[in-house]
């Protein structure tokens, strides 16, 4: 019996134990999965949550619902890799080997990266929405909030879901609105980019959005410290923005264990093949989701066309066969523009956003870089399809790995 | 769109930035440097050069990277390229600009 081992059971671990647990000859094949925790937490639902528009009911289920019928589900720790090995070793002190590893760990915030950040003021006056707990104490603030300065803040890049900050600041203007209080509330976005929009399409016909809002941009922030007894942020050149209420993305990392491991690189991210998802160093080992080091979003929606990519990569992996050097960088965002619009936007590595229409090309029904009530109403129905087929390796009808070119007026990346 | 420097025609964005490395020289960069204000020294020369590097290998680049790079600190690489470092220094260096996802 050969063992496929699936590290972490979040979107992209919960895909791949779907999708192969049909492909894989249960009489040669053995797979597992390990995580330590028992919630499965609908991700892109924390940007809702704060603002009373989803429940914590709805953004949270028991992991286990998700996991398929002969996969061997293991709710434990995991202490190291050891690749050399091709061993994993668990908390409790069980050793598991593998013939293939899956590494899906993901990234996770780490505040402490940034003096201040963390202290005695975290979620009571420095807060943040990627994390249960964050967004929750974040909803708790913001109901009995009586304004001030609000300021919504990324600290480095890479972040999870580039666009959830802005789309913050998008929806907290609505919500400030529509408790009447918004003149009693400043809102200021601040970026170590160049500006809310980086790619010079989507500034040009998105610039307007922060405008309409009055949203203030602060850019090329590099934050230093937070100097929580002042309630500034101050960055390298000691340029300093001050808050009452900072809403933070704070450093995005890998997960402690690729660290432990020596799997990772600077932000314990794993070194893998943008095209085939291998780890370049070792080729029993396939990274998927936010835990790779390769320059698309993270993003379940990437981690979702990454494991129709992944799946089929490790067929052929099995049977000898050389990889398909697939994957394409796509990613389907919708984006939160406040008062029940949204926008649509699929890019790839080499395609930037581009206007047009999807899924279908000259039809839609969805527009793309253009706000529309049917994108909003997209990402809406969305949870459902995330819980119901995403997770489950339901293909979503229409929607491919690899980006279609058709529809769109297209330019090529810089 | 097409820039002439350095007597030199350049393939750029509607940023400045170059969308062909191979037609990076250190003489153009000198140029892109004068219009941004800076005037080169040994110590920009070793930053390009670094992210050029990290760049060819396929790595972001970030504030962190730098912090690591064991070329510069980050207060000195804020004197060197004032107002956006990272933004300046790849523009001079001829490789694309840091970015988010829109």
């Amino acid at each position: 019996m050969k063992n496929l081992l699936i590290l972490g059971a979040g979107t992209s671990g919960t895909m791949m134990a779907n999708h192969l647990v049909s492909k894989l000859p249960k009489s040669e094949w053995q797979i597992s999965i390990v995580d330590q925790y028992k919630t499965h937490y609908y991700q892109p639902g924390f940007l809702f949550l704060p603002f009373d528009i989803y429940t914590t009911k709805q953004v949270k289920k028991n992991g286990k619902k998700f996991i398929p019928k002969g996969v061997n589900y293991v709710q434990e720790e995991i202490e190291l890799i050891r690749p050399e090995a091709n061993e994993v070793d668990l908390k409790n002190g069980q050793t598991m080997a593998y013939d293939v590893l899956i590494i899906a760990t993901g990234s996770k915030i780490v505040p402490e990266e940034i003096e201040g950040m963390s202290g005695p003021e975290w979620h009571k006056s420095i807060f943040d929405f990627y994390t249960y707990e964050g967004a929750k104490a974040l909803r708790n603030k913001l109901r009995e909030w009586e304004g001030g300065k609000l300021v919504v803040h990324i600290t480095e890049m890479p972040i999870k879901c580039p666009v959830a900050p802005l789309e913050f600041a998008f929806l907290a203007d609505s919500y400030f609105k529509n408790k009447g209080m918004r003149d009693k509330v400043d809102i200021t976005f601040v970026t170590p980019l160049g500006g809310a929009f980086t790619k010079p399409r989507a500034t040009k016909t998105l610039h307007y959005l922060l405008e309409e809002k009055a949203i203030k941009e602060v850019t090329d922030f590099n934050i230093e410290r937070v100097d929580y007894e002042n309630n500034k942020i101050i960055d390298y050149a000691d340029q300093e923005v001050s808050y009452d209420l900072l809403v933070t993305v704070p450093t995005n990392m890998g997960d402690p264990v690729i660290e432990r491991s020596g799997l990772g690189d600077d932000l314990n991210f794993v070194p893998t093949d943008k095209a085939t998802l291998q780890s370049q160093e070792h080729e029993n080992i396939f990274v998927i989701g936010d835990a790779s080091n390769i320059p698309a979003s993270k993003a379940g929606s990437v981690a979702h066309f990454e494991a129709e990519i992944l799946t089929e990569n490790i067929l052929r992996y099995i049977e000898g066969e050389p990889l398909k050097e697939e994957f394409d960088g796509h990613a389907n965002c919708f984006i939160e523009t406040g008062n029940g619009k949204a926008l649509l936007i699929d890019f790839n590595y080499t395609h930037e956003p581009v206007e047009g229409t999807f899924p279908f090309p000259g039809v839609g029904p969805l527009s793309l870089l253009k706000e529309s009530r049917t994108n909003h109403m997209g990402k809406m129905a969305f949870r459902w399809i995330y819980w119901n087929m995403l997770l489950k390796g339901i293909n979503i009808p229409f929607v491919s790995a690899t980006m279609n070119e058709k529809g769109k007026k297209l330019e090529e990346v810089s | 769109m097409k820039k002439v420097i350095a007597n030199r025609e350049i393939d750029v964005n509607e940023e400045g930035y170059l969308l062909d490395f191979s037609q990076w020289s250190k003489e153009i960069g000198e140029y892109l440097a004068e219009e941004q204000g800076i005037s080169m020294s040994d110590k920009h020369w070793e930053v390009i050069k670094y992210l050029q590097d990290k760049q060819q290998s396929g790595e972001a680049l970030s504030i962190r990277g730098i912090k690591k790079s064991g070329v510069i600190d980050i207060k000195e690489f804020y004197n060197l390229f004032p107002g956006g470092p990272l933004k300046k220094s790849t523009l001079i260096a001829g490789i694309p600009k840091p970015k988010s996802c829109i």
